[in-house]
């Protein structure tokens, strides 16, 4: 098995995000709501500039510890830092912050142009400077001459950008998303997700992304931070957090993973690492081999998703590049013997979370 | 197809066309669906309005005392003279300022209700606001009668503490008060709906574009809630400028409003021609006030 710790050192240097001067800090934060924990004791860290995504099952506490951050909520305990400065006692209108809220909460009183320039005319900016940087915030997000449309007269990926422009008007030190694209449907999702990071980049905003969507945080983020009941349970890199989950509840929110015990050690495979292979064929190179049968056979458009119960022990999801056409060449029907196999130093030891919710991670393995 | 076709076999041919008719058709199902209400809407609202139009180009013999069924603006000619529009002009002017006191009185009262309270206390509000609906409209009159009038709860209170009593029986500020007082539930009710309809995620975007609560009450929560603002001020306004039993009852000598002068001359007078006319005046108010209203945007939020 391989020497995570020095890996994951490296990748953090490689991409050498500014600590000395975080954007963000949040100390010993807690909030609850009557008898719920949302949050349970969080620290972070979000450097200046970064592309920062906080993950989780709706209810791990990430929207609330966001709306700490926005300052809509009160803390029962900690802090929260901007740019070093405390501002846990603050009101929302006194923080350099803006949020894009998940309804987008657009005025519906005001034109598109009026909603824009909200954030302005509230600081006093000029009119004609007021108008022209909210003309430009429109057209960054590429809605150019629909400032004079209602938000009811928008689509809901253009009324997400309005909203996006609203808050990147303002140039706040640090922009907050909760879950910004929920609404939208997949291809949309997909494509707003490259003109947030195009943005992102163009403005030079440190970014705080809620989202329970995997994907999303994986392809968008320099660092994702895992929420599981209240906690974080992982901080990381993209590479990180999918490579070296350091819970079993990491590891099975962040795509599918598979969890073994040999040699009364656990770990984990990622599915697309194991290759299934005819019953008794040698496995290339120094892979570990072992037998089992076809239990479950899914056909998913590029690969083809097969669960395998060993006979060693435990089941294991395989992801099967589907090279061929898969009525052409047929994958291990069900019941069908096979072997699979796989490297050893891709797999990746892991503890028990303390807090992990078997039934949880289950079902997020089931959607994924 | 054919488990789709089951359930239609069922039914007998001719309500199988009559519904296919109604599916392809929605103009019909529209009129089939609207005439009954619209039927009864114009025999019994329409039509008397209708009637009491006409009549009131119609006069009254002054010695016979008999409806002469003759065409004359007499009646509206009267109604242009400087007795009448002092009236109309007195009865407009409370009624603004009634309707001005319950919006005034009614936003902030509403605003605790739909964004403040916690739910019972929200219950319990409501019920105080709605609880004097179920006492007669009447004895609730009455009762300021007591307040008011001169040996009454007000003087004696003022009286004693010293400030002077300030008898406002009989007077016009008396004709507001209780107006006020007993039109405000129907500010309050759709001041709050509208006010209840408004997301958080609003006020907190607000805040968050850096507005303090001051200016997020100007530019977000007042201009959201005008159409139910509007909708109670149709009825503060409407409801005063009708009104004939508080006039009368608590009113002075100089203090006639419109509605009591229709109801002198439907019942002492006996000039129904007159009464019809002068009735004319507060629906011509009322249009004008409803364009105006329409025309500042009050409905666009609706």
């Amino acid at each position: 098995m391989a020497t995570t710790d020095t890996v994951t050192a490296e990748t953090r240097v490689a991409l050498s995000p500014n600590f000395r001067n975080p954007a963000v800090r949040v100390r010993g934060i807690e909030k609850r709501y009557g008898s719920v924990q949302a949050v349970a004791g969080v620290d972070l860290e979000v450097a200046d500039g970064e592309f920062f995504t906080m993950l989780g099952p709706s209810g791990s506490g990430k929207t609330t510890l966001l709306r700490l951050i926005a300052g809509f909520e009160r803390p029962d305990a900690g802090t929260v830092e901007l740019a070093g400065v405390d501002v846990t006692r603050l009101p929302p209108y006194a923080r350099d912050v803006n949020t894009v809220f998940q309804d987008y909460a657009l005025f519906p009183h005001m034109s598109v142009q009026e909603n824009v320039e909200y954030g302005l005319r509230v600081r006093r900016v000029p009119k004609s400077a007021r108008v022209e940087r909210a003309r430009a915030a429109l057209e960054m997000v590429r809605l150019g001459g629909l400032g004079d449309r209602r938000p009811v007269q928008l689509s809901g990926g253009q009324r997400q950008r309005v909203a996006l422009a609203r808050s990147i008007v303002n140039e706040p030190s640090v922009l907050l998303l909760d879950e910004p694209l929920g609404a939208l449907d997949l291809k949309l999702r997909q494509e707003m997700q490259g003109e947030l990071k195009r943005i992102q980049r163009e403005v030079g905003i440190t970014f705080i992304y809620v989202t329970h969507d995997q994907e999303e945080a994986l392809t968008m983020s320099d660092r994702i931070a895992v929420f599981n009941q209240g906690r974080i349970e992982q901080v990381g890199t993209a590479v990180d957090v999918y490579e070296r989950p350091s819970t079993e509840f990491a590891a099975g929110f962040v795509g599918t993973s598979n969890f073994l015990v040999r040699d009364g050690q656990r770990f984990t495979v990622r599915p697309e690492k194991i290759q299934v292979l005819s019953p008794g064929a040698e496995a290339p190179g120094q892979l570990h081999a072992e037998e089992g049968a076809v239990v479950d056979l899914v056909y998913l458009g590029a690969a083809t998703r097969m669960t395998v119960a060993l006979d060693t022990g435990g089941q294991v999801v395989a992801l099967r590049q589907n090279l061929e056409a898969a009525d052409i060449a047929p994958p291990f029907p069900p019941g069908a013997r096979v072997r699979v196999a796989w490297d050893w130093a891709q797999a990746h030891e892991i503890e028990t979370s303390p807090v992990a919710d078997r039934s949880n991670t289950s079902t997020r393995r089931a959607e994924v | 197809m054919a488990e789709s076709a089951r359930p239609r076999a069922r039914q007998s041919d001719g309500v199988a066309r009559i519904n296919a008719a109604l599916w392809k058709r929605a103009w019909l199902r529209a009129t089939l669906t609207l005439t009954p209400p619209l039927a009864w809407f114009l025999v019994i609202y329409v039509a008397s309005l209708v009637v009491m139009l006409v009549t009131a180009f119609w006069t009254v013999n002054p010695l016979a005392n008999t409806l002469e069924h003759s065409w004359t603006l007499a009646n509206f000619r009267t109604i242009f003279t400087s007795t009448y529009l002092t009236i109309i002009g007195r009865t407009v002017v409370i009624a603004a300022l009634v309707t001005i006191t319950d919006a005034v009185i009614a936003f902030p009262f509403a605003f605790f209700m739909a964004r403040v309270a916690g739910p019972r206390s929200r219950r319990i509000l409501f019920s105080a606001v709605l609880l004097p609906l179920w006492a007669s409209y009447l004895a609730r009159v009455y009762a300021w009668i007591a307040i008011l009038q001169k040996g009454g709860v007000l003087n004696w209170t003022l009286g004693h503490i010293g400030l002077g009593a300030p008898n406002l029986g009989y007077t016009n500020v008396a004709i507001w008060l209780v107006f006020s007082y007993i039109w405000l539930p129907f500010m309050i009710v759709p001041v709050y709906s509208a006010l209840e309809r408004i997301p958080d995620s609003y006020l907190e975007a607000s805040a968050d574009l850096g507005a303090r609560n001051w200016r997020t009450t100007l530019r977000i929560v007042l201009p959201l809630a005008l159409p139910g603002v509007v909708a109670g001020s149709i009825f503060t306004f409407s409801l005063t400028l009708g009104d004939f039993i508080t006039p009368i009852l608590i009113g002075g000598a100089s203090s006639n409003f419109v509605g009591n002068v229709i109801y002198s001359n439907i019942g002492t007078a006996g000039n129904l021609p007159f009464a019809a006319a002068l009735a004319v005046v507060p629906i011509v108010i009322m249009s004008i006030y409803l364009l105006g209203a329409r025309a500042l945007g009050a409905f666009e939020a609706l």
